[in-house]
């Protein structure tokens, strides 16, 4: 039952927005819709605490300790964004940047691109895996383009084609699975994409198609995921879509594309030992972590800035899944969780700050702290917590991070500093003339909502200090399982 | 085993002409004619489907060779085609550079391809077995496509031939997908042709051509 509320409030919400996400009272009941997903969710994740993991309908769903915090997560920041859109959204129709219609797709497909991401995390099928993924790409495909300007229908059409290739590579890997499973499973139509099915005859699958399997697959998740080399979809879609879809790409389908990769790499595992998946995904998360940080520097652009930031850290997330262990597997979920948390909280203060400012070129936004005071220290404080200044959480996660790389590999090391030396002074020196800069940023007509901002904050500063038992028993078990 | 014979050589002699359409469209310029060859593509599809499914006895694989009937030799094309004389470009036509050269990349990604088919091959134990390799082929010729053109038609094409190799690569592996599985691929892919439908539009309207060349303001700077 709860299952279906989750499930089915996002998708009622995608019909009604659709007819109705133009009136008034729309972006309320966007907000609505979201709060009772959150609501849902907190009950299913309850009896998922309560009575450890779940098998749903026929074993089509399947909830256990790792994505049940995934869960609760996206629920929760699709909730907040939908509280900061409605402010942000009213002034964007103010100035004319959306009509009604697009107001109305904007309403409507940001409840299919949540619906279609907690389909994602929920379902124990590899193939409806697929095809929620593609569908969370289409929804935001349109979102991306909702302006209609040159630069966003570029930054669509890249979005497109670049993911368009990377999903079709992890439908590729799918089938290859589905081919390996079958051998051992047979031909029970659905069960044999089953992952509580696979995973239970993991050591029997054939090594080599799996390995192939896996190329593919992180291949194409990876693409989503922002892993370079195949990272150039991401900085133009958050950059030239609106503020709250910025939020919750970074946020939150980043995160989802990683645990596709991170539930095949088990899978994978067990067919062929750790020791090829896990350097693979090594390479590929340092290699984006390193490019993320580097070309921080050269950006321009508020929001381009921030999605540079995104690509490094999944890169650090990445890497240290690679790396595998209790411990690092440990520290890249609680990153995930923070980083989550606090790029969507860093979106929500950049949109409102370019807002005011009428421009993103980071050049026009100048001295906040003195003229909209909440808005500039959100903005700093933001800041300083993704680049992992103590006492955030981020400091916590990168540092054990950092500590498991130094004994486990200490090659990673350097590359490691350096990457996270290049950022802090590549965002810090960025971000300071904005908040501290000579200068105004004139007011909006509609206040900000910067709630979501300091309640966002406030969590990554409070899992800096304390993680609660539960979450913590939560993040070890599912550290556990995936190696 | 007469019969069985005839149908494996029937499925190997389709799986050649598929394979044989995908160069055609690395080397054709018309945007009309692309669709065109994407229907075929599609009709061979379907008849290697139907051809698995009578050999080998399974009434689900009827049901997807329907939906590929459907879908992407009549549907697909249809809007396709509407598509283009909405646009008014369906004389459109792109310059190819260096088509020998083309063809002779295409030729490497073949050798590529069947490469890293053979250990699949090896195990599989359908009677499509041999054709892994042209289906990874086709995969690759069009994801070739998609790069080497500049139109945004023909990105599409190339995208959803690309599909076609996908399909066919499941069938000759493992008898196709589960249903449902194959069902919502399907459905996603109208939705992406409808959403692009819709993109042509905007893109023209914006840029006054489908020329993909206006499409390269983003860079870093």
């Amino acid at each position: 039952m709860d299952l279906l509320l989750v499930l089915g409030i996002p998708f009622a919400g995608t019909l009604v927005l659709a007819f109705v996400g133009a009136r008034r009272y729309a972006a309320e009941l966007n907000i609505g819709f979201s709060l009772a997903t959150l609501l849902a969710v907190a009950l299913l994740a309850l009896r998922v605490v309560r009575s450890g993991s779940l098998l749903l309908w026929q074993e089509q769903f399947y909830l256990d300790s790792f994505n049940v915090f995934l869960v609760v997560l996206t629920a929760f920041v699709g909730f907040t964004t939908t509280v900061f859109s409605r402010p942000y959204m009213r002034v964007e129709a103010q100035h004319g940047r959306v009509n009604a219609r697009r107001l109305r797709l904007y309403h409507s497909m940001y409840q299919l691109f949540m619906g279609a991401m907690l389909l994602a995390l929920l379902t124990n099928n590899m193939g409806l895996l697929w095809v929620a993924m593609e569908a969370a790409t289409l929804s935001t495909i349109l979102l991306v383009s909702l302006y209609r300007t040159k630069a966003s229908l570029e930054a669509s059409w890249k979005y497109f084609i670049l993911c368009g290739v990377g999903i079709a590579q992890a439908l590729f890997g799918t089938i290859l699975l589905y081919f390996a499973a079958e051998h051992i499973l047979g031909q029970q139509g659905m069960t044999a994409l089953l992952w509580t099915h696979l995973d239970a005859v993991r050591g029997q699958l054939e090594p080599r198609v799996l390995g192939l399997a896996f190329v593919f697959l992180l291949i194409g998740y990876g693409t989503k995921v922002g892993l370079a080399p195949l990272h150039n979809w991401l900085p133009d879609a958050h950059a030239e879509g609106p503020a709250p879809v910025s939020a919750v790409l970074s946020g939150l389908l980043l995160n989802v594309a990683l645990y596709a990769v991170l539930r095949c790499k088990v899978l994978v595992e067990g067919s062929i030992g750790a020791a090829l998946p896990g350097r693979m995904l090594m390479v590929f998360g340092l290699f984006s972590a390193v490019l993320g940080a580097l070309f921080l520097w050269r950006q321009r652009d508020i929001k381009r800035l921030f999605a540079y930031s995104s690509i490094e850290h999944m890169g650090i997330i990445t890497f240290a899944f690679g790396l595998g262990g209790p411990i690092a597997n440990f520290a890249a979920l609680l990153h995930m969780t923070v980083h989550s948390l606090t790029k969507s909280s860093l979106f929500f203060t950049a949109g409102h700050a370019s807002q005011s400012a009428g421009t993103q070129r980071m050049d026009g936004i100048r001295g906040l702290a003195s003229s909209r005071p909440a808005l500039g220290w959100g903005l700093m404080l933001g800041s300083v917590a993704i680049l992992g200044m103590p006492p955030f959480g981020i400091f916590a996660s990168e540092f054990l991070i950092l500590t498991t790389a130094i004994q486990e590999h200490p090659w990673a090391t350097p590359f490691l500093l350096l990457t996270l030396g290049i950022a802090f002074a590549g965002i810090f020196s960025k971000v300071q003339p904005m908040v501290f800069g000579d200068g105004t940023a004139p007011k909006v007509q509609h206040a900000p909502s910067l709630a979501p901002v300091f309640v966002h904050l406030g969590m990554v500063l409070a899992l800096g200090l304390y993680i609660p038992p539960a979450l913590a028993a939560c993040y070890n078990a599912a550290a556990r399982l995936i190696g | 085993m007469h019969d069985a014979d005839l149908i494996a050589q029937l499925l190997r002699l389709l799986a050649a002409g598929l394979l044989l359409i995908s160069f055609a469209m690395l080397s054709r310029r018309r945007t009309q004619r692309l669709i065109t060859l994407y229907a075929w593509q599609g009709a061979i599809l379907f008849l290697s489907t139907c051809l698995v499914a009578y050999g080998e006895g399974l009434r689900e694989l009827y049901y997807s060779a329907a939906l590929t009937l459907i879908l992407k030799v009549i549907l697909l094309p249809w809007i396709l085609h509407r598509l283009i004389h909405r646009l008014g470009a369906q004389w459109d036509s792109e310059p190819l550079v260096n088509i020998p050269a083309t063809m002779l990349v295409g030729l490497v990604l073949v050798i590529f391809a069947f490469g890293l088919a053979q250990p699949i091959s090896m195990l599989a134990t359908t009677i499509t077995r041999h054709t892994i390799g042209i289906a990874l082929a086709v995969i690759l010729l069009s994801f070739m496509m998609m790069i080497t053109r500049r139109k945004a038609m023909t990105q599409v094409i190339g995208f959803l031939a690309m599909e076609n190799g996908l399909f066919f690569a499941a069938t000759s592996t493992t008898y196709g997908m589960p249903m449902v599985i194959e069902l919502g691929i399907a459905l996603d892919m109208l939705v992406a042709v409808f959403i692009l439908g819709i993109f042509f539009f905007q893109i023209r309207e914006q840029f006054d051509s489908l020329d993909l060349h206006h499409l390269e303001k983003l860079r870093e700077d």
